[in-house]
């Protein structure tokens, strides 16, 4: 077996068991990260002479007896979080040479727990996308590939295409990522792997780039469920430096995703039947709930009235929030600066930011700007958290009924590279089934469940109750263990 | 509600953003199209709806007021574009 095909939980088995190195292992997706980087462009920044030192350091305390959790498992970084001493950029021009400083709580909660990093993965600018193709540093290319048409590149998804790429093509065991509107589970559907975006405040946002303060959540990407869990258990826990960090206990989500489904209440809204919807998704999402009325669960149908508000509610909340944070670049503290000879102070702001921010950013900041300013703000932004209680409530009376709900992760599989992308509406049509769960604040699964007819990965997603994502991995790998995807990416390394 | 090019142009000036003409009315044409898909929220009856301000349900912890950091210039000011002495420098704002 190749190095880089372990999963997260056996590469931990095979290093307790002396089968493998840590630094086997990391020198194996070092090179898979040299022989493909160069056509995915999954990572931005490769740290190979440090992931090897850190690789050198486990496999020594693995000797001596005091080996952590994680200890010795190479993983990607989402170039979202700062990491110090390492260059992090937010796939943006503004933060191109930027090397912070300090390190993120859930980042080092993972070199806490003895992880090895090789190297920061691409993004969307500033998470703002659904398609990877906003980041300054070039597109992710996702490694799987149409039956039918081989030449045809398409996106990983976004924003954390990066981790989702890099994972499927296992060029990492695991990786970091962020998800404000679906950036978790988009990505991780189109390219056929597991992602969780847990309970808001489950992992702190210290040290994470701030796009949308009360929607951003970190969560793992992996290849499966279980290795989801194992990574959370690590990120997860609360901090004293996140003031909406939650103090509550984590606890052993991978002990959770072998308790079965028996006697589970599944809800089936009936407001995520879209018009438009490819039968195939709409034939997965009934197999999906077959496969769990199998192994002892009972579906319902529910109700979720204002879904489909969530979208323009998310589209006025996001960029309002965007707006005001990415407030802080102005080309004085950190970052980009740019100035003609007669700049003054404001001139200095306005050229900064013109040629530090990409086009996605810069309408997103346009609008939320436009929302907040006088005169406007309650007709906008003042509505629009109206009805974002209004979604927490329809979920809140669904969560009366049942214990989880599932639905398709994504309204298509992956698409091409240029296509989806005249309109920016039409891009954010991506998120129609993910982005309730972070108005509401909900944890939410995707778990690759099969293939459409061009032989691309599709996943449906399970939302649960606040803080109870114990459920959340229960039900998605009881998914898993039946749907059996074993598929793999043309592009992956190793072979 | 639809934006005209002054008010598109003053936004971006509200923004700090530097506008090309070229960009002004490109912008204009996809935050109307913005605009015009997220009107639909005017027809939710939101009467005696609180706002839901936060992601979380809980009310935010106050810590106590003491300083919990500082005494590193350097660290801060490592990233700095321009910097004099323990200072940022920017171009000069008071003749």
């Amino acid at each position: 077996m190749h190095p880089t095909d372990f999963s997260l939980r056996g590469a931990i088995e095979a290093l307790n068991e002396g089968l493998v190195s840590s630094v086997e292992l990391t020198q194996a997706h070092l090179d898979g990260i040299a022989a493909l980087n160069p056509r995915l462009n999954a990572y931005v920044t490769v740290t190979a002479e440090q992931a090897l030192e850190q690789a050198r350091a486990s496999d020594a305390r693995r000797k001596e007896g005091v080996a952590g959790p994680l200890d010795g498992v190479p993983l990607a970084i989402k170039d979202l979080f700062c990491t110090a001493g390492t260059r992090t950029t937010a796939g943006s021009r503004i933060l191109g040479n930027f090397v912070p400083p300090y390190e993120s709580t859930v980042s080092a909660n993972l070199l806490r727990d003895g992880a090895v990093f090789l190297g920061k993965v691409n993004l969307d600018e500033f998470a703002m996308g659904s398609s990877n193709t906003t980041s300054a540093f070039g597109p992710v290319e996702n490694p799987w590939s149409r039956k039918n048409d081989p030449d045809t590149r398409l996106v990983p998804g976004g924003s954390s295409g990066g981790s989702a790429a890099a994972v499927a093509a296992r060029l990492a065991l695991g990786a970091t990522a962020t998800d404000t509107g679906g950036s978790i589970r988009q990505p991780a559907a189109f390219c056929g792997i597991a992602g969780i975006k847990p309970t808001y405040g489950r992992c702190s946002r210290w040290g994470i780039v701030a796009f949308a303060s009360s929607l951003d959540q970190a969560g793992p990407v992996a290849r499966t469920v279980e290795d989801c869990a194992i990574l959370l258990k690590s990120m997860a826990g609360f901090d004293p430096k996140d003031s909406t960090s939650a103090d509550v206990a984590v606890p052993d989500f991978a002990a959770a995703c072998a308790r079965g489904v028996k006697g589970l209440r599944i809800g089936m809204p009936k407001e995520y039947r879209l018009e438009g919807t490819p039968p195939e998704i709409e034939a997965l999402w009934e197999q999906g709930l077959q496969w769990l009325r199998d192994q002892g669960a009972e579906t319902v149908e529910i109700s979720l009235p204002h879904t489909k508000y969530a979208l323009p509610t998310y589209y006025i909340v996001a960029p309002a929030e965007a707006s005001s944070n990415l407030a802080r670049y102005d080309g004085v503290r950190f970052g980009l600066r740019e100035a003609a000879r007669d700049s003054d102070l404001r001139d200095l702001y306005e050229r900064t930011r013109a040629a530090g921010f990409g086009p996605e950013v810069k309408r997103r900041i346009m609008i939320g700007t436009y929302v907040l300013s006088a005169g406007y703000y309650d007709a906008y932004y003042l509505k629009a958290q109206k009805i974002r209680a209004l979604i927490k409530r329809d979920f809140d009376q669904a969560f009366e009924k049942v214990d989880a709900i599932v639905t398709p992760a994504t309204p298509s599989a992956a698409f091409g590279m240029d296509e989806r992308q005249d309109d920016p509406v039409t891009m954010y049509l991506n998120d129609v089934f993910t982005v309730t769960a972070n108005l509401a604040g909900l944890p939410g699964l995707s778990v690759p469940a099969g293939l459409d007819a061009q032989g691309l990965p599709l996943g449906l997603q399970v939302i649960g109750r606040a803080f109870d994502e114990e459920t959340v991995f229960a039900v998605g790998a009881a998914i898993e263990t039946a749907a059996d995807f074993r598929a793999v990416p043309g592009l992956r390394a190793g072979v | 509600m639809s934006l005209d090019t002054e008010t598109v142009r003053r936004v971006a000036s509200l923004a700090r953003i530097h506008l090309e003409e070229e960009e002004i009315a490109r912008l204009q044409g996809e935050l109307n199209g913005i605009l015009a898909w997220v009107e639909q929220l005017q027809a939710v009856d939101t009467s005696g709806v609180e706002p839901m301000a936060g992601g979380g349900t809980t009310a935010l912890r106050m810590r106590d007021d003491v300083v919990t950091d500082g005494g590193i210039p350097e660290k801060v000011l490592a990233n700095a574009p321009d910097r004099a002495g323990e200072y940022f420098g920017v171009p000069k704002v008071v003749e």
